[in-house]
């Protein structure tokens, strides 16, 4: 420790490891070294300990957080548990009982109901609106935090907010402004028919900011060359639009596309704070089901088990999905 | 700046047609924007300052009998919201400085150090990206539960809330590809000069990184703001609950007005934060990044 350089980091725990190997005389002889001990004092040496000092924080979150619930998942599928006794495996009942719950059907096609709008409304109107604001010069950094502004209200916040705004009576926000132009009112949340559409407006409301700043990001990519030779070309504005700036943005479409996907089949703050679930089950959504097996009051929760059955079938159905997707589309884009 | 590139040529704007279709654009883009991402927060500040009576008798008005501006102190003394703001800057900040460590940390020792078994490691990193997170709920709720080999819970505690966080594949991966493309002259001669691996990343790697280091600072910090499924499953103690997942349980039990104060307060902090660093959450390199990663 007493040749050791200061290294000027907070962390105490991270500098015992460090000071073999770590000065221009070692490295220098290290060959000759190899040469006489095992790969083991190369490693140690050539300053393996501390790069694995460095990988300690992301060994650690990783391995508690991220790796280890993964195998667990895979394991709790297939087991019950209620935590007080151990675990015991009961082979594939956990799915036969999550995929013969009369519940499923109905949250499967809510969830697919709303990702659905989802698309027709929240996929192309980040699109337009980052088409229109890139052609500003001096305004777009004002354009891009209006757009942006409701991206950063916590999503708690804003379902609550649009809770009044939803309230079904004449006298409601929306149902007054309806009202304006006659129309109306609107039984927003309390109908089954309008409740999903109703959780989506407000869900593109929150989430469509941030849509129009990635394709801002990628619109400013755009070779002004292209443009330049298509106006020689001829080309009008509408042209250009068609034949340069769409296709450049082409490969970020299709990934916003399906992460947009991906995104709206776990919904779950929406239906949760907005109805939880009703009426009726009306937007009782796939992560609402694994949410109300796990946790949930009025069915008792606890049924571990069949949160992670479900949970790994609802994991498994998005990677075959993003699979088949990628598959699709290169193919697509090849040719 | 005057010629960036837009489908919209200088040659373009000589006919006054495209000028003035131009101009009909912009200023009809401007008003959907402030009605639609605007209106809806101005119509809070507005109700949040307007008696109960006033907003549900006519909630499109503004201030039929005038602003009542101590509904905002009510709400601030009555609903206790500085204790829940509290827990929510814990968390935020403790969840900002877990992924910091986690991100710098094994973005340089994968992307400098590079050791043999680090594209392994690299790999599995990724492959997480392809796991959603909300799916993992259940079982990284029953491991923090009780901890693999020490057996403690995480349960209630401000650990339990943003350790988790740390383990954020998109943030190795961003800080991975920044440290990539930085000149490696640099970091040699830092070696030869004798600097050590320690001393590389202090001295030499974090001070090049500050425009990676502050988009993940601001995303980090944002994320644990909005977040609101976790905190509500790890920290049933309502005396522990960040604003956001304190809020619900307040609504049924509170008068609109002092309600929606509580709102405006709970949404002003993350808006002011926005803001103050919006050069971070616009930028186009971390977003870039953001779509590619």
């Amino acid at each position: 420790m007493v040749q050791f350089e200061a290294p000027a980091g907070p962390q105490p725990g991270r500098r015992r490891p460090t000071f073999p190997a770590t000065t221009d005389a070692e490295r220098s002889d290290d060959r000759s070294v190899m040469a006489r001990q095992g790969r083991w004092a190369t490693w140690w040496r050539g300053g393996g300990p501390v790069t694995v000092a460095f990988l300690v924080p992301m060994l650690l979150a990783f391995g508690l957080f991220s790796w280890w619930p993964i195998v667990r998942t895979a394991v709790m599928a297939f087991q019950q548990t209620n935590l007080v006794e151990p675990a015991h495996w009961v082979g594939f009942a956990n799915f036969r009982h999550v995929l013969t719950d009369p519940l499923l059907p109905t949250a499967l096609r809510n969830t697919a109901i709303f990702a659905g709008l989802a698309f027709l409304f929240g996929y192309p109107i980040p699109l337009l609106l980052a088409i229109a604001m890139s052609d500003l010069r001096r305004m777009r950094g004002l354009f891009a935090v209006l757009a942006y502004l409701p991206v950063v209200v916590p999503p708690a916040v804003a379902v609550l907010l649009w809770q009044f705004f939803y309230d079904a009576s004449g006298g409601g926000v929306f149902n007054t402004v309806l009202g304006w132009f006659g129309l109306g009112p609107v039984p927003w949340l309390v109908s089954s028919h309008w409740v999903l559409p109703s959780l989506v407006l407000e869900a593109t409301w929150a989430a469509a900011g941030g849509t129009v700043i990635i394709y801002l990001a990628a619109l400013t990519t755009v070779p002004k060359e292209l443009y330049d030779a298509a106006q020689v070309d001829g080309a009008g504005i509408w042209r250009k639009l068609v034949h340069v700036t769409l296709p450049h943005l082409r490969t970020i479409m299709l990934v916003t596309l399906i992460l947009q996907i991906i995104g709206t089949a776990q919904v779950f703050l929406e239906p949760y704070l907005f109805t939880d679930g009703g009426p009726d089950n009306a937007s009782l959504t796939v992560l609402l089901l694994i949410y109300n097996y796990a946790f949930g009051s009025t069915t008792g929760g606890g049924d571990y088990g069949d949160a992670t059955a479900l949970s790994l079938l609802l994991a498994v159905g998005l990677a075959v999905l993003s699979w088949v997707y990628f598959r699709l589309t290169r193919s697509w884009s090849d040719s | 700046m005057s010629e960036t590139t837009s489908f919209v040529s200088v040659s373009d704007l000589r006919r006054p047609g495209v000028r003035w279709a131009r101009r009909i654009v912009n200023v009809v883009l401007f008003l959907i924007l402030v009605v639609v991402a605007l209106g809806p927060l101005l119509w809070l500040a507005k109700s949040a300052v307007t008696p109960a009576q006033d907003t549900l008798r006519k909630p499109m008005e503004i201030w039929p009998h005038g602003p009542d501006w101590s509904i905002l102190t009510h709400a601030w003394s009555d609903l206790q919201l500085r204790r829940y703001l509290v827990n929510t800057v814990v968390i935020a900040a403790g969840s900002w400085a877990v992924q910091m460590l986690v991100a710098t940390t094994a973005g340089y020792a994968l992307s400098v150090l590079r050791p043999a078994y680090g594209r392994i490691l690299y790999g599995a990193v990724l492959a997480t990206m392809f796991v959603p997170t909300v799916v993992l709920l259940v079982p990284l709720y029953l491991t923090v539960l009780k901890l693999p080999l020490i057996h403690a819970s995480l349960v209630n505690t401000y650990w339990g809330a943003f350790l988790p966080a740390g383990a954020s594949a998109f943030n190795v991966a961003l800080m991975k590809r920044f440290f990539d493309n930085l000149p490696r002259e640099i970091l040699e001669a830092a070696r030869v000069d004798g600097a050590g691996p320690v001393r590389l990343f202090t001295a030499i790697v974090l001070p090049m990184s500050r425009p990676v280091l502050g988009v993940v600072s601001v995303f980090a910090v944002l994320a644990a703001w909005k977040d609101f499924i976790w905190p509500l499953i790890v920290l049933p103690d309502p005396a522990k609950q960040p604003i956001s997942v304190r809020l619900p349980s307040l609504a049924p039990v509170t008068s609109i007005d002092t309600f929606l104060a509580a709102l405006l307060i709970s949404t002003a902090l993350p808006i002011a934060f926005f803001l103050v660093f919006q050069r971070f959450f616009l930028r186009s390199e971390g977003l870039d990044g953001a779509v590619k990663g």
